[in-house]
């Protein structure tokens, strides 16, 4: 009996041993998407594909949760320290306040988050110019414009997507500076993410006055954009993800924002050992934003356009030209 | 005064467009409570049915086939709420906020798990929509001064759903005030007793009221996903069924009066986008926020005092119990 129990602790210590051992040599990061769900065609859907890239070239393994509602963020970031995760990458502004407080609880876990900035030495904030990715959608739409007008459509009112204004404008008064601008927002709260009739009706009485061009930063509510210039047989721009394939020939360009770089980048840099904590900004230079070409917009962007998008971008990346930011862009709210 | 007169034309068309819903689902609203059934529900049945039209037309690609996935849902969740607040006597405050609650949760869950979509169900092509209907020489007579803005813009190019909505209004009322059923629904929200000494039942009766609002829910709810959008989005119902509830009320419950109070919150709506980013003389460029404030501070204005006194039907939301 004594014999039995003694085997039984030596095996269970063994196994134990082996587990561990397992741990350490298999790097497993973990992916926390925000609300809207890994494949919403935008913002999630780039961030698992960044994931996806990073199991294939590596051959390792990922984890991710999608929570439904906000209340989990805070829950699924402690369940995963607690398992002293490898690293736990949170994607979106949304995961902020959670992320702070509970990478001040786990001091030896690594954190990345994405959009948002947490100063703390075990996390790792990536955040995008977006307004210089902008500028060049901004540029695109002015040379394009046959009527001299071009809305923008932002979804919920806060400093991030006042940002993707301020550079579209921008970008649009570069080209020339007789062009007139509307801009609506579909809410100032977080069902304007989730408002395609809204923003479909907003966009279609831009369209009525005379816009031919709609850049759209709202989320799920940017669908409703595009349907109005299915619709109304005129142009709109698409956002984070390249969302030429939604309606083509009616999606003039996409905003990227690569967060799927970013969150490979992430995971590979802490497999190798060379992950480190602090602010991270990816612009046109680190090559974190830009405008999406395919065969479904190629007929759109004229070889004359391209010439004067790259002269821009190169002066751009040079600090010749300094795009205008909206403050506040990324901190928690 | 040209500029004055497109802007008012494309207001109206705009209020046209998102009043819709606000119609059926407040004239819903308003058969429920005429029967003496409170129905807070109708924004969880116009979800539930955006939701299974979306899901039915990005299956079989055929609108139509939609709209009766729509009726049929909402209409299931009808009679559960009959179930309960008929059946069971149960509260129907409570009831309603339950079928809310319940279907903010489940219809994304089900989209997530059938489309793979995070929550959402897949754009809808336009032979799933009920895309919006150009009416003969709309296009020919457009440029004609005054009278071919509004016959191309405002008569023709809404959806079907829209033109069954002009049919639904009068339906409604020559429902109520006409028929001999109509009759005892009224009867049966004013009160029951004399309903039921009279030999009819009360039960049947309020349960017919409750599924004839669901298939008005049912109408709303596809508009929504199949006609103004393209598909299902989480939430995308935006709080219309609680402003609906809000017309009604500002209509006492009467339907020509919650069809113009429907049609002055979708105008408000309409004019709040037409705002944002405009200078107005001596005020400025009105901020965002404050243009949004606007139909709700109009809902509370009403509502407040300026509609004057409210009255609603009787026996409204109490159940009726045979043995007293």
């Amino acid at each position: 009996m004594k014999n039995f129990f003694g085997r039984a602790v030596i095996g269970f210590a063994a196994s134990a041993v082996i587990a561990f051992a397992a741990a350490a040599a298999d790097f497993t990061p973990v992916v926390l998407y925000d609300v809207g769900g890994k494949f919403d065609k935008s913002f999630n859907e780039a961030a698992h594909v960044g994931a996806e890239a990073f199991k294939k070239e590596t051959g390792g393994e990922y984890r991710d949760f999608e929570p439904t509602n906000e209340t989990q963020y805070e829950q699924a970031l402690k369940r995963f320290a607690r398992r002293n995760a490898d690293l736990v990458i949170a994607v979106g502004v949304g995961y902020s306040v959670a992320v702070r407080k509970v990478a001040e609880e786990f001091p030896n876990v690594k954190f990345t988050i994405i959009d948002g900035n947490v100063d703390l030495p075990n996390v790792q904030s990536i955040t995008f110019k977006e307004n210089e990715g902008s500028f060049l959608v901004g540029m695109i739409a002015a040379m394009k414009t046959e009527t001299g007008q071009i809305g923008f459509i932002g979804g919920m009112d806060i400093p991030l997507i006042r940002r993707f204004e301020e550079g579209y404008r921008q970008g649009a008064n570069y080209v020339r500076s007789d062009l007139s601008f509307i801009e609506n927002y579909v809410g100032t709260t977080a069902s304007a993410w989730n408002d395609p009739i809204k923003a479909a009706e907003l966009a279609k009485s831009q369209y009525a006055r005379g816009v031919d061009i709609i850049f759209a930063a709202a989320g799920p509510s940017g669908l409703g954009v595009i349907q109005a210039a299915k619709d109304k047989d005129r142009l709109t721009i698409g956002v984070d993800s390249n969302q030429n394939h939604v309606a083509p020939g009616h999606v003039l360009t996409s905003m990227l924002k690569r967060v799927d770089l970013a969150v490979q980048a992430a995971m590979t840099d802490a497999k190798n050992g060379t992950w480190k904590a602090g602010h991270r900004v990816m612009g046109l230079a680190e090559g974190g934003v830009d405008y999406a070409v395919d065969e479904n917009n190629a007929a759109l962007i004229t070889a004359e356009m391209k010439t004067r998008l790259d002269e821009a971008r190169a002066k751009i990346v040079s600090g010749e030209i300094v795009v205008d930011d909206a403050e506040g862009a990324n901190s928690a709210h | 005064m040209i500029d004055l007169f497109a802007d008012l034309v494309l207001l109206t068309d705009s209020t046209i467009r998102t009043a819709t819903p606000l119609v059926l689902a407040g004239l819903a609203g308003l058969c429920a409570e005429r029967a003496g059934v409170v129905d807070i529900g109708l924004e969880g049945k116009m979800l539930a049915a955006a939701f299974a039209a979306a899901s039915a037309a990005a299956v079989t690609g055929s609108a139509w086939v939609g709209l009766g996935a729509g009726l049929v849902t909402s209409l299931l969740f009808a009679v559960l709420h009959g179930y309960v607040s008929i059946s069971q006597r149960g509260n129907q405050v409570v009831s309603g906020m339950a079928i809310n609650i319940l279907v903010a949760g489940l219809a994304p869950t089900l989209a997530g798990a059938w489309f793979h979509l995070g929550g959402q169900t897949p754009l809808l092509g336009d032979e799933a929509r009920f895309a919006a209907l150009d009416w003969p020489f709309a296009d020919a007579v457009a440029d004609v001064p005054v009278l071919g803005a509004l016959y191309s813009e405002i008569i023709s190019g809404h959806n079907a759903i829209t033109y069954m909505t002009v049919a639904v209004v009068p339906l409604v009322a020559w429902m109520l005030y006409k028929t001999r059923f109509g009759l005892r629904l009224r009867a049966v929200g004013e009160n029951p007793e004399a309903v039921d000494t009279a030999g009819i039942s009360v039960t049947r009766l309020r349960y017919q009221a409750v599924m004839i609002g669901g298939l008005l829910c049912g109408l709303a709810g596809t508009v929504l996903s199949t006609g103004l959008g393209a598909g299902f989005i989480r939430d995308m119902s935006a709080g219309k069924g609680y402003l609906a509830l809000a017309a009604m009320i500002f209509g006492r419950w009467k339907p020509v009066p919650t069809l113009l109070a429907c049609l002055l919150f979708g105008f408000v709506d309409a004019l709040q986008g037409r705002l944002q980013g405009e200078s107005l003389p001596l005020i400025g460029e009105i901020p965002v926020q404050f243009t949004m404030m606007l139909p709700y501070v109009l809902t509370v204005l009403i509502l407040a005092g300026f509609a004057g006194r409210m009255v609603a039907p009787k026996a409204s939301g109490i159940p009726y119990e045979k043995d007293h």
